[in-house]
């Protein structure tokens, strides 16, 4: 039996004992969000009055930004403090001498990833709605896509993220929340692509996500939805997938040819 | 009493690490039912070992057999019948007893898990513990709730790292005589690394003492006693940590 979702289920069970014996986790989980949406959704109120009907309504573009870019932070975040949890508790040796595969750990942080962004959009979907009138619902057909593309990414940067702390241990453990950051100047998530000096716009369309913010914002303005930008996210995801997978891998191997892996898991 | 079917085998494992050589071509079988001590210095490469007999870390060279399976090759069918504790893991913190052996017991595919975990509150007497907070147990209760950890899938090999350390002698001694207890009556083979000289001469049918990564001495305690001229294992065990002891009668 090469996959267990029966291990996987045992795996995301001690995550969901987590969360419900420490409500303050939700508040974690919820509160930034809310502070970012309650700032951009100010700032956009402030513009659109100093614009006095010059600006179009298209500026709402900066909440719809701020909520899928979480959905995208939030999908990282639940593998990367996932694995940084078993590594803090020092259950990490315990996971890993147990008959637990390593893509059925990755695929438990990913469906922690799942969860997390799930409370994150419900919560962040209502406060829009009521404050600030802002319905994502307007993305239409494109919304589930637009999300899909942005959990995938988000699981590979978590990945990516997780490999580089197991290959450096505790000193690259703020890489589990800076990673997302590093590439998102790039990422377009609140003005276009167009705007980054030429030599920049290659590697921002080489990130899944840009096109997905790009298209966020075509479909807000009202126009058809661009099924060609989403296809070219799918792409791009499946390429960073696989190089992912490989950079996991490979980390994965070298800490346990270098006896770092044990390092890491009782440091 | 042991029998000769080797449930453990390890064959010539080299460790090297960058210009350190951890382990130089360990050889040692644990048999079916029986208790193996694993000694030595620190650093002597009883760490190493372990880890490389977990699946932690890759050896350079030589194999792992467990049930007569390589053990890179059917790690997870292995993995089902073994467990470990150690004195250097713990539980995640912030759970509930009895969540920590839920979430392990369905890992290892427990049958019936809720009667599992009572039944081995019961034996190893921390019933009282089901509804506490992991992170606020004192040490002797922590390494009873982590014992329960690594009983739950009824292991046939259950690898030990100085499951006593930290513990006061009362505790110390309930552990080493339950794991005696466990051990008669079950069958379960256990590899067990120690400190504590005690724990050695009073849990293991046989033990190996390590010295720079490879076995200075193999016996029973009392035949690698006898073979050293030494009163007593811990006599032995510091006699090699200063010097005094050269590699010997190696067997």
């Amino acid at each position: 039996m090469p996959f267990s979702f029966h291990t996987v289920s045992a795996l995301v069970l001690r995550y969901l004992f987590l969360y419900t014996r420490h409500p303050v986790r939700f508040v974690e989980l919820i509160f930034w969000p809310l502070v970012d949406l309650l700032v951009w959704g100010f700032l956009t109120i402030y513009l659109q009055k100093q614009a006095a009907g010059g600006f179009p309504t298209t500026i709402t573009f900066l909440i719809g930004g701020m909520i899928l870019w979480d959905v995208l932070f939030r999908s990282q975040q639940g593998v990367a403090i996932s694995f940084l949890e078993d590594v803090w508790t020092r259950n990490l040796l315990n996971v890993f001498v147990a008959p637990v595969r390593t893509v059925e750990y990755v695929a438990a942080t990913c469906m922690v990833g799942i969860l997390r962004v799930g409370v994150t959009l419900v919560v962040l979907s209502v406060v829009a709605a009521a404050a600030y009138g802002f319905n994502l619902a307007h993305l239409g057909l494109a919304l589930l896509p637009f999300l899909a593309n942005l959990l995938l990414f988000g699981w590979f940067l978590g990945m990516v993220s997780t490999a580089l702390i197991l290959r450096w241990g505790q000193a690259a453990e703020s890489l589990a929340w800076a990673v997302p950051f590093f590439i998102q100047p790039l990422a377009a998530v609140f003005y276009p692509v167009s705007v980054l000096p030429g030599w920049l716009q290659p590697i921002a369309n080489s990130l899944p996500c840009t096109p997905i913010f790009e298209g966020m914002r075509t479909v807000l303005s009202g126009r058809p939805i661009p099924w060609g930008i989403i296809q070219n996210a799918f792409l791009l995801n499946l390429v960073w997938g696989a190089l992912a997978a490989w950079f996991f891998a490979a980390n994965l191997r070298h800490v346990r040819k270098t006896g770092l892996l044990v390092k890491v898991a009782t440091q | 009493m042991p029998s000769a079917t080797p449930i453990l085998e390890a064959d010539r494992l080299v460790k090297v690490f960058g210009d350190s050589t951890a382990l130089e071509g360990l050889s040692f079988t644990v048999a079916e039912g029986e208790t193996l001590g694993l000694l030595g210095v620190n650093g002597a490469g009883k760490t190493t070992a372990m880890n490389l007999l977990l699946g932690l870390t890759t050896p350079t060279s030589g194999t792992v057999r467990i049930f007569g399976m390589d053990l890179w090759k059917h790690r997870i069918k292995i993995l089902r019948q073994v467990n470990f504790s150690s004195a250097y893991t713990s539980l995640p913190s912030n759970l509930l007893v009895w969540q920590n052996l839920a979430v392990f017991a369905r890992l290892y595919r427990v049958p019936h898990p809720k009667q599992r975990i009572d039944e081995l509150l019961e034996v190893l007497d921390i019933t009282q513990l089901r509804n506490s907070v992991t992170g606020r147990l004192s040490a002797g209760e922590s390494t009873r709730v982590n014992l329960a950890k690594a009983l739950l899938n009824k292991p046939r090999l259950l690898l030990l790292d100085e499951p006593t350390a930290s513990l006061d002698p009362d505790i110390a001694d309930r552990v080493r005589k339950l794991l005696r207890r466990l051990q008669t009556e079950t069958g379960l083979s256990v590899l067990y690394t120690s400190h504590n000289m005690r724990d050695i001469e009073e849990v293991c049918d046989r033990m190996i003492f390590l010295h720079g990564g490879k076995v200075l001495a193999e016996g029973t305690p009392d035949e690698v006693k006898t073979r050293f001229n030494q009163a007593s294992l811990e006599d032995f065990f510091i006699g090699v940590a200063r010097g005094e002891i050269e590699a010997i009668g190696i067997q």
